[in-house]
């Protein structure tokens, strides 16, 4: 049998490595409030000729909308992301440009007003608030049968922030890479993830419910251990059989909703890893009380 | 026992060919559901959020103004003849209208979002300007000099709001009352107008009744402080009062979201997400196969039953599909099958430790049923704060409907998981097969 709680100060360094560059990442790039929090307009344009996305830009400021945000899609159209647009504005600024670049085709448009971007913020917070007491309390019942029943909670919780951070530590690296804010679908991927991962590590935990009460083993580490690689074929197939789809999302729609399959993508990957590896790793930290040799290595 | 899996089978099966017949064709009518909805974002057209200045409303009316600037609005779209435009309240002081394939000028857009303030009009004579034309005839202003100024009628000298009751004989009346500069406008313009009709206007259209003709009452006496106008359907009546009712307070409208989607950057995402769901399926369908052999491809089977499943109801309830909203369909293909995975690794362990297959399925499914139920759970809860949330947020619909969409696909797949996938596995139960374990179950009988 694989031995894989055996090696959880591995796996601690691997997943604390990736803490670290997340929380690096996220210092460093930060992540970017997209329209819907942040208010603005955002238009793809088309034009009838092919037009230099520099002399776009340049024009834009010439125009008094220096701050706006170029970028090219696929198909060849132009994204401009300026502050938010009245439609006098907006049709004054087409005009100006289509003026200057020839004709325009305006393919989507979608303005936020600062109201709206601040009500969505504030509903937004209270949501995500909402959505961690609701998981709080289910983790609670879930593990109301289990002996040490805070063992059990404070690491799946641990597991559960290790995911998120990582998740959005590298949507912050492909952020600046890429240009990609945090929208609502980034917030809705991300509690997609915290439903799958946290079901994930669940089904584990529940498995070592079962087999304690079996009494497998004496040691709490072989009971554990025993599950996890029990349930790994489970786990891993589950996982396999979402990241085709997603992987299909990816590959065929993107678009629109590009960022949140990332999410979806990065966030099963590390919710998997984390359940197999890191929550009943903590399990075992906790239930043998280890926690002493993070301070004194050398009697590990 | 195999007479009773007959018996679910076949009920099964029957529930399988509704799913069809509710389906197909597409595009066909089922209880009054015609085709799959779409969302903006995948049909194109233009949503739009507005915000009332609520300030000058009194404390309790907040309500009974914006169900009238609703009616107003509402009264503004039907003209530009959009099919299926929804016009409805957000929160306190929104109201979302929502133009599916529209494309509307700038012009039209702007008439939507204008201040409700109704105007009262009289037929114009021959040779007089007229600001307004529609089937009954030419009109202008109705107009009155007051305190030597020449003023305009309009809905703002409402004193209360106005009201819809029954008279003795139950006929539907419109009760209203005029302030005091109103009170003197009306007695001078309706002094005039005795027989003839009084025409009443937002901008530069006409109140139509509930048959498209402009709403014209006939003035028959003179009216000084309160009226009433007879003759009305109870919806027309209805509707007019609150349109009324929001032209009585100047409730300025702004425009604090807006959407637009071409229609044919829409139907490329349909024809992409449909492309990558089928392919998504084919391929989970595969893997299970390959890897959990005959019960793998019994799960596949519950796949296309629990595809049907949710697309049927999908198009009964009906669910609007956003992009967002596929993608969650999508991916809730792949959790799926977790309920699937949950149980046949239990199978596989029972099948290894010597069992029989009946017995294996039996226990499998038996003991898989806690860990399903916890798991897919902490799912529900997430999915209901996104539906919740998503109904509240302006650009919520996104949100709103992956939420709707992962929550049915989950909680069908429950269903379709555990009772079509083990009607079809105790089909092999006592056949020549069931001994033969390689078939269900990968690796048996190797090293442990």
């Amino acid at each position: 049998m694989i031995d894989i709680i055996g090696k959880r100060y591995w796996l601690f360094l691997i997943s604390g490595i990736a803490i670290l560059l997340s929380i690096v990442f996220l210092v460093v790039f930060g992540l970017k409030p997209g329209l819907e929090f942040s208010s603005g307009s955002s238009m793809t344009i088309s034009f009838s000729q092919k037009v230099d996305p520099a002399a776009l830009k340049e024009e834009l400021a010439n125009l008094g909308y220096g701050n706006s945000i170029v970028q090219t899609t696929g198909e060849g159209d132009f994204l401009i992301r300026t502050v938010a647009l009245t439609d006098e504005a907006r049709k004054q600024l087409e005009e100006n440009l289509s003026a200057k670049f020839g004709p325009i085709t305006e393919k989507s448009l979608e303005t936020i007003e600062p109201v709206i971007a601040k009500q969505t913020s504030r509903t937004t917070t209270i949501a995500v608030i909402i959505a961690a007491i609701g998981i709080l309390l289910y983790m609670v019942w879930a593990f109301r049968r289990l002996p040490k029943a805070l063992f059990f909670g404070t690491s799946a919780i641990i597991a559960l922030l290790h995911d998120v951070l990582i998740t959005a530590g590298i949507f912050s690296l492909l952020g600046a890479l890429f240009g990609w804010e945090i929208n609502l679908m980034f917030i809705t991927g991300i509690l997609a993830i915290i439903g799958y991962s946290i079901n994930n590590t669940v089904v584990v935990f529940d498995r070592i419910r079962e087999n304690m009460r079996k009494g497998i083993s004496s040691s709490f580490e072989v009971v554990t251990n025993y599950s996890v690689v029990e349930i790994m074929s489970r786990c891993l197939n589950t996982s396999i059989t979402t990241l085709i789809t997603i992987l299909a999302l990816l590959l065929f729609v993107g678009g629109a909703i590009q960022n949140f399959v990332w999410v979806l993508l990065i966030g099963v990957i590390v919710g998997t890893f984390d359940s197999i590896c890191i929550a009943p790793s903590l399990l075992v930290v906790f239930e043998q009380g280890e926690w002493g040799r993070f301070l004194h290595p050398a009697r590990a | 026992m195999a007479k009773r899996n007959t018996l679910i089978l076949m009920i099964l099966l029957a529930l399988f060919a509704f799913c069809l017949w509710v389906l197909l064709p597409i595009e066909g009518e089922r209880f009054g559901r015609q085709g799959i909805h779409l969302g903006l974002d995948l049909k194109g057209g233009l949503h739009m959020v507005y915000k009332a200045d609520m300030s000058q409303v009194e404390k309790g009316q907040e309500t009974s103004v914006i169900e009238g600037v609703i009616a107003v609005i509402q009264n503004r779209i039907n003209p530009l003849g959009v099919t299926e435009p929804v016009i409805e309240r957000l929160g306190a002081d929104q109201i979302v209208v929502e133009l599916p394939g529209a494309s509307i000028t700038d012009v039209e857009k702007g008439r939507i979002g204008r201040t409700a303030l109704l105007e009262f009009g009289e037929l114009a004579q021959e040779g007089e300007t007229a600001k307004w034309t529609d089937a009954l005839g030419k009109w202008k202003p109705a107009t009155a000099v007051i305190d030597g100024q020449e003023k305009e009628l309009t809905s703002s000298y409402f004193k209360t709001n106005t009201s819809v009751t029954r008279d003795s004989m139950g006929g539907i009346l419109l009760v209203f009352e005029w302030d005091e500069e109103g009170s003197k406008l009306s007695e001078a313009i309706t002094t005039r107008l005795v027989d003839k009709p009084l025409g009443i206007f937002d901008g530069e259209e006409p109140l139509k009744g509930d048959d498209g003709r402009p709403i014209a009452p006939i003035v028959r006496s003179v009216i000084v402080t309160s009226g009433q106008i007879e003759g009305l359907s109870l919806h027309e009546a209805t509707a007019l009062s609150k349109q009324l009712n929001a032209g009585r307070l100047p409730v300025p409208l702004e425009l604090v979201y807006e959407q637009n989607v071409s229609p044919v950057a829409g139907a490329n995402f349909v024809s992409m997400s449909l492309k990558a769901g089928l392919i998504g399926i084919i391929l989970v369908m595969l893997f299970m196969i390959a890897y959990y052999r005959i019960p793998g491809a019994l799960a596949s089977l519950a796949l296309i039953f629990y595809g049907a499943l949710v697309m049927a109801i999908f198009k009964l309830i009906p669910v609007t599909l956003t992009l967002a909203g596929i993608g969650g369909f999508v991916v809730s293909i792949g959790m799926a099958v977790d309920a699937n995975v949950l149980i046949f690794e239990r199978m596989k362990e029972e099948l290894r430790g010597g069992r029989t297959l009946g017995a294996a399925i039996e226990a499998g499914f038996s003991r898989a049923w806690t860990a399903i139920r916890d798991s897919n759970l902490t799912t529900f809860i997430a999915c209901i704060v996104l539906i919740i949330i998503g109904g509240q947020i302006a650009s919520g619909a996104p949100v709103r409907g992956f939420g709707l969409t992962l929550f049915i696909g989950v909680a069908v797949s429950m269903f379709t998981a555990i009772m079509v996938t083990r009607a079809l596995l105790r089909l092999f139960v006592g056949t020549g097969l069931a001994n033969r374990t390689s078939l269900f179950t990968p690796y048996v009988g190797g090293k442990k």
